[in-house]
C-alpha cells in the first residue's frame, strides 16, 4: 500500500477515535446535567457553565489548531489532529514527534514519506501519553478518597488545601511568564501581556460592581483572555519599536 | 450520603469503561497504521524515541494525575485525561466555571459544574479543530499572518494573568510564597520553562505548606 500521511485510510481511523471521544463528552455532559437537576441546582447555573466554558475554549482551541497546522507539514493532518484533540497537549505532541523523528534520523522540517518512520513517530507519541489513562482508573478513586478524608476531618482545612493546590499550579504558570525577562525588553512582552489581561479581569470586576452587570461574571475570563491576546499585538509592536 | 456514594461509584464505573476504551483505541491507531501499510517500525527506533520523551512526559503524566484529579473531580478527571490539553485549557476552564458558579471543587455541585465545563470545552475544541482543518485554506492566511503571531504566542500569559487575579486575590496569603518562589526560580533558571509541568507539585507543596502554618496560627 502506497503510504500517504493524508490518505483516506488515515482520516477514517482518526475520525473513529474522535467520534468516540465526542460520544464520551456527550455521555458525561448528560450524566452531570441529570445529576445537577437531581441535586436541585438551578438550571441557569448549569446553562451558564456551558456558555462560559464554550466561549472560553475558543481561543485555546484555535491555539491548538495552530499546533495541528504546524505538525501537519511533516505528519499530514490526520495524526496531529488526533493527537491534539485526544489526550495530547500542545507542548507535548510537538516535542514527542520531534524526539521520535530524530531517534530514527529524520526531521519534521519536511513531509515524512517513509511509513516506517511515520509509524515510529505515531508509536512514540502514543506511548508517551499512556500514564494518565492507566493511572486515573487505578488511582483516581484513592486520590479522591484521600481528599475527602482531609475534608471530613476538618472541612475548613480541606478547602484551604484545595486552594493551595490551585495556587500551586497557577504560581508555576505565572512564574514561567518571567522565564525570558533576562533576554531584554522583548522578554518582558509575556509579562506585560499577563498584566494587561489581569487588568482587564479587574476592570470586569469593577464593571460588575459599579453597574450591577452580573452577566459579565460569566464572560470575564474569556473577555480578559481574548483582550490580553489582542493587546499583545500592540504591546509587541511597541516593544519592538523601542528595541529597534 | 448513601446516594452520593452511589453516584460517584457509578461515575467511576462508567469512567473506567470509557477511559480504558480510549486507551485501547489510541493504541489501535499505530497498530492499524503498521498493519495497513505493512510497515512495522524498527523496535530500536521506537525505544530510542520513547526513552527520549518518557523521563519527562511520564513524570509529568504521573504528576498530572495527582494534582489535577482533586481539582477536576471524578467525572471531570475521566473525561479530562482522555480529551487532554489539561493545563492550557481544561483545568483553567473547570476552575473558572466552579468559581463563577460559586461551588467548591470536590463538592457534589462542584463535581457537576466541573464535568459540564470539561465536556463543553472538549466538544467546542473538537468542533473548532475539525472546522479549522476542513476550512484550512480559507483561514490559514489569517492564522499564520505575522500580525497574529504575538496573540497566539502569548495565550498562556493572558490566560493565567486573568485566572491569577481571581484566585490570587482571594487567597493572597497562601499565594505569595509559591508565586515569589516560581518567579525567582524562572529568573534564575529560564531553561526550566520547558518542564513547568514538573514544577506544579512543587508550587502546590509550598502553597499547602505555607497554608498549613498560617492555618495553625489562625491567620487564614
Amino acid at each position: 500500500m502506497e503510504f500517504n500521511a493524508n490518505s483516506g485510510f488515515m482520516y477514517v481511523v482518526v475520525t473513529i477515535v474522535i467520534v468516540y471521544v465526542v460520544l464520551q463528552s456527550i455521555v458525561f455532559l448528560a450524566k452531570a446535567w441529570k445529576r445537577g437537576k437531581q441535586l436541585g441546582m438551578d438550571k441557569q447555573v448549569l446553562k451558564k457553565a456551558v456558555g462560559s466554558s464554550a466561549i472560553f475554549s475558543v481561543a485555546p482551541a484555535v491555539a491548538i489548531l495552530l499546533g495541528v497546522i504546524a505538525l501537519s507539514k511533516a505528519l499530514g493532518f490526520p495524526l496531529p489532529w488526533l493527537r491534539l484533540s485526544v489526550i495530547g497537549s500542545l507542548t507535548y505532541e510537538t516535542t514527542a514527534a520531534a524526539a521520535a523523528a530524530s531517534a530514527v534520523g529524520a526531521t519534521l522540517s519536511q513531509p515524512i514519506t517513509d511509513p516506517k518512520i511515520f509509524a515510529t513517530i505515531a508509536w512514540v507519541m502514543t506511548l508517551g501519553i499512556i500514564p494518565g489513562l492507566v493511572l486515573v482508573p487505578v488511582l483516581g478513586k484513592r486520590i479522591e478518597n484521600g481528599v475527602s478524608k482531609i475534608q471530613s476531618k476538618d472541612s475548613k482545612w480541606g478547602e484551604i488545601f484545595l486552594s493551595g493546590l490551585f495556587l500551586g499550579m497557577i504560581s508555576a504558570f505565572l512564574g514561567v511568564v518571567f522565564a525570558h525577562v533576562r533576554e531584554g525588553l522583548t522578554g518582558w512582552i509575556p509579562v506585560f501581556v499577563m498584566f494587561a489581561s489581569a487588568l482587564l479581569m479587574l476592570i470586569c470586576g469593577l464593571i460588575r460592581k459599579l453597574f450591577k452587570a452580573k452577566w459579565i461574571e460569566e464572560y470575564a475570563l474569556p473577555i480578559s483572555l481574548l483582550g490580553g491576546m489582542a493587546l499583545s499585538i500592540p504591546i509587541t509592536t511597541l516593544v519592538q519599536s523601542i528595541v529597534g | 450520603m448513601k446516594k452520593e456514594r452511589s453516584y460517584r461509584d457509578s461515575v467511576h464505573f462508567m469512567g473506567r469503561f470509557w477511559i480504558l476504551g480510549a486507551l485501547a483505541m489510541l493504541v489501535a491507531v499505530p497498530v492499524a497504521i503498521c498493519i495497513y501499510y505493512s510497515a512495522w517500525p524498527p523496535f530500536g527506533g521506537v525505544l530510542k524515541g520513547f526513552l527520549s520523551v518518557a523521563p519527562i512526559f511520564w513524570t509529568v503524566g504521573v504528576i498530572e494525575v495527582f494534582t489535577y484529579v482533586p481539582m477536576l473531580g471524578t467525572g471531570g478527571s475521566y473525561l479530562g485525561f482522555v480529551t487532554g490539553n489539561l493545563a492550557n485549557l481544561k483545568v483553567p476552564c473547570a476552575l473558572n466555571a466552579m468559581d463563577r458558579a460559586n461551588v467548591k471543587a470536590c463538592s457534589d455541585e462542584g463535581e457537576v459544574v466541573s464535568t459540564i465545563a470539561i465536556a463543553t470545552s472538549s466538544l467546542v475544541t473538537t468542533v473548532i479543530i475539525a472546522a479549522g482543518v476542513l476550512l484550512l485554506s480559507q483561514i490559514e492566511p489569517f492564522l499564520e499572518s505575522p500580525v497574529m503571531q504575538p496573540a497566539f504566542d502569548n495565550i498562556l500569559p493572558a490566560l493565567f494573568g486573568a485566572l491569577g487575579v481571581v484566585f490570587v486575590s482571594k487567597n493572597w496569603k497562601i499565594a505569595l510564597a509559591p508565586l515569589l518562589f516560581m518567579i525567582v526560580l524562572f529568573l534564575l533558571v529560564p531553561s526550566l520553562a520547558s518542564s513547568v509541568g514538573i514544577l506544579v507539585p512543587v508550587g502546590a507543596l509550598i502553597a499547602i505548606g505555607v497554608a498549613r502554618i498560617l492555618y495553625k496560627k489562625n491567620v487564614l
